[in-house]
């Protein structure tokens, strides 16, 4: 099959050469650029005009002053400065952006690829398993920071409730806690999404392989992590690809909670609080949004230069 | 290979399968404990749970915080802002990108790769990179009064509805393009010989057999751009025109919140995105895979 298969992609190019060349330049009718040109000219234009060009204007502006009013004048790398020695915020902001990825990478991603593994070995009531674990996924942020609030709050909520005892701890409250049962909250929602997209990729592992391992005397552990893990390579990928989004991009839980403050700050969190806030502090905002640009401009670049390694060999 | 097996460790990969069973099941409970508690709380009045706890039986259960957030606090009306945001986001979105991917997989354009690559990573970017500038920008644009009451793209429906598209084009252009490279060759081929044009070629021959990757699609791009919270905070001022999810907070008093009537307006808020979740199941997870099985 796999024979087959390469010799319709090696056809492809084949043909179309051989069409290019008989036909030469009037492969597309002045109606099919037409088309063409609006239907591809559109998206471009509003992916380069409301993404790639504010992301270039975030970076010009990082190097200005600026209150969103008045005059943009020129300051250099002041920003950046004063971002990375003076700014009270910023260094728990990144302690804890690291503590999202780490929380979520090394508790909320393998306990999906448990899951996972344990309902792919087809036990009953798969389904329904299946459809719980990821219900939180569906749930707005929001809506996942108000249910945290229900649970978490000092006076009232259930969590309280059930400890019982006579100095309530102030879950969300108290600055060196709130962080952890954000991320709580976080793994939640995150796990759910692991889980269905290693499920996908194990049902694609071809399963003579796994009797070739049991034939040749593997474990069913050695099985698993010698010779159906390296095959999840592309699902891996993207989990990682996407724990690491998500972790610098979190901002909605911790924003429904208290509007990231009081030990919940993170970078998108003083990102807004920056621009959108009293202060107008657009030209430092930006220099906070650059340095989330940088750092996820790291992984994006390895994460499609991989994708286009795949792509040639196609 | 079944038949060889002694009862013994018959007996023990079937007491293993209970305790898979039970760790499942403890799993998944915990997973809707939350939501489950909500939905209760949200039946009882403030005075009881407060007294009691929100473990105690219930003495008085009622849907009254349903009609307090739904009549008193105008969900009703937000819920409208959500629709008229997403509806055409997820339409319009699906439209240029199912062309795009179209042009990328199939018509093998020159610099289909870079496109594809430029689409997927805007995507990636955090949003809070390119929100500073975007405002801006929308303060800057005027529009006429019957297209935005606030006489800039600021404000207005259109903000959100732009941004939306713009960002979820990238994941959409993503998946189908991998999807398209699935679908054969041949009957393409067979449309070019019978002297189809680019757009016959999208519109009668590609998208009836992407049917698939366009429903599972929709079904994830409903509920992300339903559950979307950061656009309409940043771009809309006017506390009438905010989405759901966003007006969420209206519901917290000045001095004092009532938790009671939150968790109706989060179950309130929920509810579409479940109901959506559990009739469309199977596109909802194929469409998150769609991208991830095929490396």
């Amino acid at each position: 099959m796999t024979a087959a298969r390469d010799g319709e992609r090696k056809a492809v190019p084949n043909t179309r050469a051989r069409r290019a060349g008989r036909r030469g330049p009037r492969r597309h009718t002045r109606r099919d650029l037409a088309v063409l040109g609006v239907l591809l000219g559109i998206p471009i234009l509003l992916d380069l005009a409301l993404i790639w060009g504010p992301t270039l204007a975030s970076v010009g502006l990082s190097f200005t002053t600026w209150d969103g009013v008045g005059d943009i004048t020129w300051a250099g790398f002041k920003n950046y400065d004063n971002l990375f020695t003076t700014y009270p915020q910023f260094w728990p902001a990144v302690r804890h952006n690291l503590l999202w990825l780490v929380f979520l990478g090394v508790f909320a991603a393998p306990f999906g690829l448990l899951l996972a593994v344990l309902i792919d070995r087809g036990v009953r009531f798969s389904r329904f398993y299946q459809s719980t674990l990821y219900m939180p996924v569906v749930l707005s942020l929001a809506v996942v920071g108000f249910i945290a609030q229900l649970i978490l709050s000092r006076d009232q909520g259930a969590l309280n409730a059930v400890i019982g005892g006579r100095n309530p701890t102030d879950w969300l409250g108290d600055p060196g806690l709130n962080i952890w049962m954000v991320l709580l909250a976080a793994c939640w929602r995150h796990t759910g999404y692991v889980m269905v997209l290693y499920l996908a990729g194990l049902k694609s592992v071809d399963p003579t392989l796994k009797e070739a391992a049991a034939i040749d005397g593997a474990t069913e552990r050695q099985t698993f992590f010698r010779v159906v893990l390296p095959t999840l390579r592309p699902v891996n990928v993207i989990v990682g690809v996407i724990t690491v989004i998500e972790s610098l991009r979190a901002f909605d839980i911790v924003y429904a909670v208290n509007k990231g403050r009081n030990g919940l700050e993170l970078l998108s969190v003083l990102v807004t609080d920056n621009i959108i806030g009293e202060a107008g502090r657009i030209g430092f905002g930006s220099a906070i949004a650059v340095v989330l640009l940088l750092v996820s401009m790291g992984f994006i670049v390895t994460y499609l230069v991989q994708e286009l390694r795949g792509e040639e060999r196609r | 290979m079944t038949l060889s097996a002694t009862p013994a460790p018959a007996r023990a990969r079937s007491r293993g399968r209970l305790g898979v069973h039970a760790f499942l099941l403890v799993v998944s409970l915990a997973f809707l404990a939350p939501l489950l508690l909500a939905v209760y709380a949200s039946l009882r009045p403030y005075e009881e749970t407060a007294k009691y706890g929100y473990f105690s039986l219930p003495r008085h259960l009622s849907f009254d915080y349903y009609r307090q957030a739904f009549v008193d606090s105008g969900m009703g009306k937000y819920f409208v802002n959500s629709l008229v945001i997403a509806v055409p986001g997820v339409l319009i979105t699906l439209f240029l990108a199912s062309f795009v991917a179209f042009a990328v997989a199939r018509l093998r354009i020159r610099g289909g790769t870079v496109l594809l690559m430029v689409f997927t990573a805007g995507n990636l970017l955090p949003q809070q990179v390119i929100v500073t500038p975007l405002y801006v920008l929308f303060n800057k644009i005027p529009l006429p009064y019957w297209m935005s009451d606030s006489l800039t793209v600021y404000d207005s429906y259109w903000a959100v509805i732009a941004v939306q598209i713009a960002f979820q084009l990238g994941f959409c252009v993503f998946v189908l393009a991998h999807f398209m490279r699935t679908l054969p060759v041949e009957i393409l081929e067979a449309a070019i010989v019978d002297g189809a044009g680019v757009w016959a070629r999208y519109r009668r021959v590609t998208l009836p057999l992407c049917r698939p990757a366009l429903a599972a699609l929709g079904t994830l791009q409903f509920t992300w751009m339903y559950n979307d919270f950061l656009w309409g905070l940043v771009f809309l001022s006017d506390g009438d025109k905010l989405p759901v999810t966003s007006a969420l907070n209206n519901l917290r008093g000045q001095f004092f919140t009532d938790y009671n009537l939150l968790a109706a307006g989060s179950v309130l808020v929920a509810l579409p995105t479940i109901l959506v979740f559990l009739a469309l199941q199977r596109h909802f997870i194929a469409g998150l895979t769609l991208g991830a099985s095929k490396g």
